[in-house]
């Protein structure tokens, strides 16, 4: 088999010109590398507690941490119930946050004033510690699922907006020109050069913001709620139940796996390779 | 054959900025180019070439001087008669190359069916048949122009200006592209003005070439290129291909 790819050619080899997509075996040989890596790692895990005297209220092992969501004790943890208010509030804020996002950063497009009365201030704001802003939320929402949406969606939407608004501005002089000298509409420019030469910039954006979305969710419930994994974890750390912790962390990862999934997903679907940006 | 001329230039002027910072683009420019002419404008940077470039196809102003393109003959609608190829490409990644030829059919709002075969066609006249569903990355420098100059062509303009199509591309293929580019304006019929710095490519293409000099910006001369068609290679040893090349030399104060 001759080599496919040069690191730094972004163009197929020669003997298919026009085959984008990597070759079967080649998409095997990484899932099996990738399941093989996080295997190893539980091995790690396993082996360290097993072997390295760790007292079990310090560091649980995987098959303890296990036991948590499927033994004898699972049903105190409402896990269900708590996995699916975190999911909620990481989702919710992350979606408020796309849409406002997109939708501001198209309204600043559209009208130079405002975003030029706009853009500063939020550019401020953008500046805060979005979770010192938690203990305030919680006093003008009181605590529970909605003010924890807020808090994921005030550290989501910023580089959102942020990546939404760079994005939309990189249009090729030359090609405004040419659309130009065909007498083409604002709209034209904007729904067939602007709007789908934004998106790998949006997905840029989204992809940071899906990260900061559990982070948020996660510490509005630590400052004040009555449900979710974080919530949890703090009624467990009482009673040194490390093993639940590290059950709720392992959750909480789950649902920012799946969150950040379903953007590379829609990236796959909506960006060709070319454009994709990391 | 018409006599009439399908563009006129007449002391065409223009200035950008105001006061002490007024830049002088281009000055002096009086030109004609008959319908179907492939006419070189050759100078170097700053020269004012890519400005006139601008200013014919009505996306900048002029300052002083007549342009007048259409003739009774051949009469000129600028708003579609306007084809435009860059020094890049410029195709849109997410379009395959086909739609990325449709552009401007689609911005003009031309009926879509036609004007999928009329791309079709195009992509084969410029040596791209089969290439209609790839993605512009997957074609080469040179490959990616070709589709440029079909997406130029797809509304039938009547005239297509060209700024440096083939100045990013490397000395052998832009050879290529050079004899490509006249069997293509061979066949489609189009009125061709060619800013380039390449005074040989000038020459070569051209069947008119427009000098022009830098610092002042500047018309120098223009002259025809009395040279046969088909253009071959091995034209550029020819004599008189010296001779038009040491004329333009000259003008530009390099020899």
């Amino acid at each position: 088999m001759t080599p496919r790819h040069h690191l730094y050619d972004r163009r197929p080899p020669e003997a298919s010109p026009f085959d984008p997509m990597p070759t079967l075996d080649d998409r095997w040989t990484r899932t099996l590398m990738a399941v093989l890596s996080h295997l190893a790692l539980l091995l790690v895990w396993y082996l360290f507690v097993r072997f390295g005297d760790v007292p079990k209220f310090v560091m649980p092992s995987p098959v303890d941490t296990a036991a948590t969501l499927v033994g004898p004790r699972a049903g105190g943890y409402n896990w269900w119930t708590n996995t699916a208010v975190t999911a909620t509030e990481i989702f919710g804020g992350y979606a408020f946050a796309l849409v406002v996002g997109v939708l501001l950063a198209l309204a600043f497009t559209w009208s130079k004033p405002l975003e030029a009365l706009m853009m500063p201030v939020l550019v401020s704001l953008n500046m805060i510690p979005k979770v010192a802003l938690g203990p305030l939320i919680i006093v003008w929402f009181k605590y529970g699922v909605v003010p924890n949406m807020m808090i994921a969606f005030s550290i989501c939407v910023f580089p959102i907006l942020l990546t939404t608004v760079r994005g939309l501005r990189e249009v090729e002089p030359d090609l405004l020109d040419l659309v130009r000298t065909l007498r083409g509409s604002r709209w034209q420019v904007f729904t067939k050069i602007q709007l789908p030469g934004a998106l790998p910039y949006i997905f840029s954006g989204m992809k940071v913001a899906a990260i900061l979305a559990v982070a948020g969710a996660i510490v509005g419930e630590f400052l004040g709620s009555d449900k979710g994994l974080g919530y949890l974890m703090l009624q467990v750390q009482v009673t040194l139940d490390t093993a639940a912790m590290f059950m709720a962390v392992l959750l909480i990862t789950f649902i920012g796996m799946l969150l950040y999934g379903t953007v590379l997903a829609l990236e796959r679907a909506f960006v060709v390779p070319d454009a994709r940006m990391t | 054959m018409t006599t009439e001329p399908f563009i006129h230039l007449a002391g065409v002027a223009k200035t950008y900025g105001k006061g002490a910072k007024a830049h002088l683009a281009i000055s002096d420019a009086t030109f004609d180019v008959m319908p179907g002419e492939l006419a070189c404008l050759v100078g170097p940077s700053g020269c004012g070439k890519s400005t006139l470039l601008k200013i014919l196809a009505g996306l900048h102003p002029h300052d002083a001087g007549t342009v007048k393109i259409g003739s009774d003959a051949v009469p000129f609608d600028p708003g579609r008669d306007i084809g435009m190829v860059f020094q890049q490409p410029l195709l849109l990644k997410w379009r395959t190359i086909i739609d990325n030829v449709l552009l401007p059919a689609e911005i003009l709002g031309l009926p879509m069916k036609e004007s999928r075969e009329r791309a079709s066609d195009l992509l084969a006249l410029v040596g791209l048949k089969g290439a209609e569903d790839k993605r512009p990355y997957e074609l080469s420098g040179g490959m990616q122009q070709r589709a440029a100059i079909a997406r130029a062509l797809v509304h039938d303009p009547k005239v297509v200006l060209m700024d440096e199509p083939f100045g990013a591309l490397d000395a052998l293929t832009r050879e290529k592209m050079n004899l490509e580019l006249l069997r293509i304006w061979k066949e489609a019929g189009k009125t061709i003005l060619f800013v380039t710095h390449g005074i040989s490519e000038a020459v070569f293409l051209g069947t008119r070439v427009v000098v022009f000099t830098a610092g002042p910006a500047r018309m120098a001369d223009d002259f025809a290129i009395d040279l046969p068609h088909p253009r071959t290679l091995d034209m550029k040893t020819h004599e008189a291909f010296g001779v038009y090349t040491r004329r333009i030399y000259k003008l530009l104060g390099m020899e």
